[in-house]
């Protein structure tokens, strides 16, 4: 299937100048590197803890940001530098949805203005006016169409949410971005907003990238996640084989943060993995794996080899040079495709090796199932990549 | 004072009008009443904040009060007193040039006495005066606010070297001597330029002499207010919507920096007044002949000790129309409050 979004190599680093020439002396790199796709019909999830760049790539994506580097295509168009005029026509086919229920509307402006904004900007004359056209929105929404001429301020945070979608959606877009949506509202809201998504995904075919710090949430709307860590993709995978069988240390790390909302299994030992120490500034990030600074398994190869993002199992790709869950054929097949990589530092790959070796015992049991998959992972590995 | 409270109230009809908050299926109140549901802009919200206010309306028709004075001086003056610059020697004591009767001549014929040594109505020169002082101050605010508003938001908007290189005029300006570079330019200032006579010369130097060393203040305010909102999410909103800059600036920004604006200016008049009063007293206001309450003033101190009266009457008349100008602008600040807004 053709991708809907195609984005390779995306980056976006914010300079930092100083002085009274406004002199560059640095950048922060909030998106260093981004290598994915978005199918048309799905919905996919972005999680990763603050300021690992998921709102810089959502803005990236909605070309509210230019990229420093890499490209963006939109249904093969590459929209990674087209100017404002330029990108109005494909507006229509991307949107987005904020965070800030309260700052995302602006509170001067009636709801009907501002739902009607869309067709203003994008000189759109609906089927049977404009005012109808809204009113029908607001009720696609779950909202009063008679509250047309009312302000932001007369709404729940929930309720402004609806108006923020319904924003969104006026145009009929293909692929809405969704950033944090949910992080602001009460957690029974969120149950209402999420599935309100969901509901609108169907009716509509649209195509989600829905940003989350909640992994529940996550969990709970996408057919595939992304996790990120300082900028970058450490896992790519469907929901099944990420919740079950986390590859990457970190998303293991994250998983295991996830409170279980059973009182019963309270007792049950449950193996929290604590991160030492802070997340590194993304404005020198750490070389290598950006992730061996608070990694449990990190070995000098992690320290001077990035490890590339690779399909380590149908579907699952991840970005480690000591994947988790990884037991039986799936590991020399993804430790052979990196030493392809790496001919230039033999030395670090065998002072990796006895680390690797200790591995299996410390590894969790979680998600034996993934055992059998991984065999067939093996070959594919092997020929593709 | 007043504000909080409304807006616990306000919040309740929020609350009880919306009722099912975030329930799916709808319609449920708008059926019963079976009238359309208006929404009540942040204006109206506002609108009856201040008029709960005493003590902002009270400063409100003392400010409508004198606007209407300064309106209609030739009519009051021609009611109730005599033309502003006619000389009354009658009124006048020959021996010690002060004004015959007590209270510094103070009669019916005579409602604030006469002026020592050549006797013109006090109260003609009040009323007149309120025309100068309203006029400049308002012009000078006006002059100041545009300044400020376009400034500040190219400033806060566009930011980079446009938003250093007037900040950095904002600074120097904020620092520059205006009292003493207003008696300098007064003194050079012909007495005929542009087809205005002396007063009208005058009037118009201390406009824009107070307009021009006024700006920064506003442009400084709005900048900051632009800096913040350009980064708010609807702003973006509209950005993924294809909007250009002028359409955020315009539909985006402005309907949000009104308000602030707003507060300033109307907080700016009575600022404006006293300057324009200390400039007539230092003698670099409008010229002799007009009246002018500053200008009052420094007559007055040559004959403070024979007539206080005469130095008290200006001195109240500025006093009060600062006073309500300032209880205004404070009530017009809290009805505004972005805080209370929400």
């Amino acid at each position: 299937m053709e991708p809907l979004l195609k984005v390779t190599g995306l980056q976006k680093h914010f300079p930092i100048r100083k002085g009274l020439l406004q002199r560059q002396t640095g950048a922060v790199k909030a998106v260093d590197g981004l290598d994915f796709e978005v199918y048309p019909g799905e919905t996919l999830g972005v999680v990763g803890e603050s300021g690992c760049g998921k709102s810089t790539m959502g803005r990236l994506i909605t070309r509210l940001l230019e990229p420093t580097g890499g490209k963006i295509e939109f249904q093969g168009t590459d929209v990674s530098h087209l100017g404002v005029s330029a990108m109005r026509p494909l507006r229509r086919d991307v949107q987005m949805i904020f965070q800030d229920p309260y700052g995302s509307l602006n509170p001067r402006h009636t709801v009907g203005t501002i739902v009607s904004a869309p067709f203003r900007l994008q000189g759109v004359e609906p089927e049977g006016g404009v005012k109808k056209e809204v009113q029908r929105l607001l009720g696609l929404v779950g909202l009063n169409p008679e509250h047309y001429n009312r302000y932001p301020h007369e709404f729940s945070g929930g309720q402004r949410q609806r108006i923020g979608i319904a924003r969104a959606l006026a145009l009929k877009p293909k692929l809405v971005v969704a950033d944090e949506p949910v992080s602001a509202l009460d957690v029974s809201i969120q149950a209402q907003v999420v599935n309100l998504l969901d509901d609108l995904q169907e009716e509509l075919g649209l195509t989600y990238v829905f940003i989350a710090h909640d992994l529940s949430v996550v969990r709970h709307v996408s057919d595939r996640i992304a996790v990120m860590y300082l900028g970058k993709i450490v896992e790519l995978a469907d929901r099944k084989s990420l919740y079950e069988s986390p590859m990457h240390p970190y998303t293991r790390a994250l998983m295991s943060a996830v409170p279980v909302p059973d009182p019963r299994r309270r007792g049950v030992k449950s193996e929290r993995i604590l991160l030492k120490g802070d997340v590194p500034s993304p404005i020198a990030p750490p070389a290598g794996c950006r992730f061996h600074t608070r990694c449990w398994k990190a070995t000098d190869l992690c320290k001077t080899q990035e490890p590339p993002l690779l399909e380590l199992r149908p579907g699952q790709r991840v970005a480690c040079h000591h994947p988790e869950n990884a037991e039986g054929v799936t590991v020399p097949g993804a430790r052979e495709s990196v030493e392809v990589t790496i001919t230039k530092a033999p030395e670090e790959t065998k002072a990796a090796a006895p680390a690797e070796a200790a591995e299996p015992a410390k590894t969790a049991e979680p998600a034996k199932t993934a055992e059998p998959e991984a065999g067939a992972a093996a070959e594919e590995n092997a020929s593709g990549e | 004072m007043t504000a909080p409270l409304h807006e616990t109230s306000a919040g309740d009809a929020t609350a009880t009008v919306d009722g099912a908050p975030d329930a799916p299926g709808t319609p449920d109140n708008s059926g019963a009443s079976g009238r359309a549901i208006e929404g009540r802009s942040p204006w109206k919200i506002a609108w009856t904040r201040l008029k709960r206010d005493k003590l902002a309306l009270a400063g409100a028709f003392v400010v409508i009060f004198l606007i209407l004075v300064a309106i209609f001086a030739p009519v009051i003056v021609g009611l109730l007193g005599h033309p502003p610059d006619e000389f009354h020697e009658d009124q006048i004591d020959p021996l010690f040039g002060t004004p015959i009767g007590s209270w510094g001549g103070v009669n019916g014929d005579f409602l604030f006495g006469v002026e020592p040594v050549n006797g013109r109505d006090v109260f003609s020169r009040i009323v007149y005066g309120a025309r100068i002082s309203l006029l400049v101050a308002f012009l000078a605010a006006v002059f100041a606010v545009f300044l400020g508003t376009v400034l500040g938001v190219v400033a806060g908007y566009f930011g980079g070297w446009i938003d250093a290189a007037l900040s950095r005029i904002m600074d120097v300006m904020l620092a520059f001597p205006q009292l003493l570079f207003t008696i300098a330019l007064v003194s050079v200032l012909p007495n005929e330029l542009l087809g205005l006579d002396g007063s009208g010369v005058r009037i118009a130097a201390l406009v824009v002499v107070i307009g021009f060393f006024g700006w920064p203040y506003v442009g400084r305010i709005v900048r900051g207010q632009t800096l913040s909102l350009r980064n708010r999410e609807y702003v973006e909103a509209a950005q993924s919507l294809g909007a250009g800059r002028l359409y955020i600036l315009r539909r985006e920004l402005l309907p949000n920096l009104i308000a602030p604006i707003m507060v300033y200016a109307t907080l700016m008049i009575p600022t404006n007044i006293l300057t324009e009063a200390a400039l007539s007293f230092l003698g670099a206001g409008v010229k002799p002949p007009t009246a002018s309450w500053g200008q009052m003033l420094s007559t007055a101190i040559t004959t403070y000790e024979a007539d206080p009266l005469f130095m008290v009457i200006p001195g109240l008349a500025i006093f009060i129309t600062v006073l309500a100008f300032n209880l205004f602008g404070d009530g017009v600040r809290d009805a505004l409050d972005p805080k209370g807004s929400r």
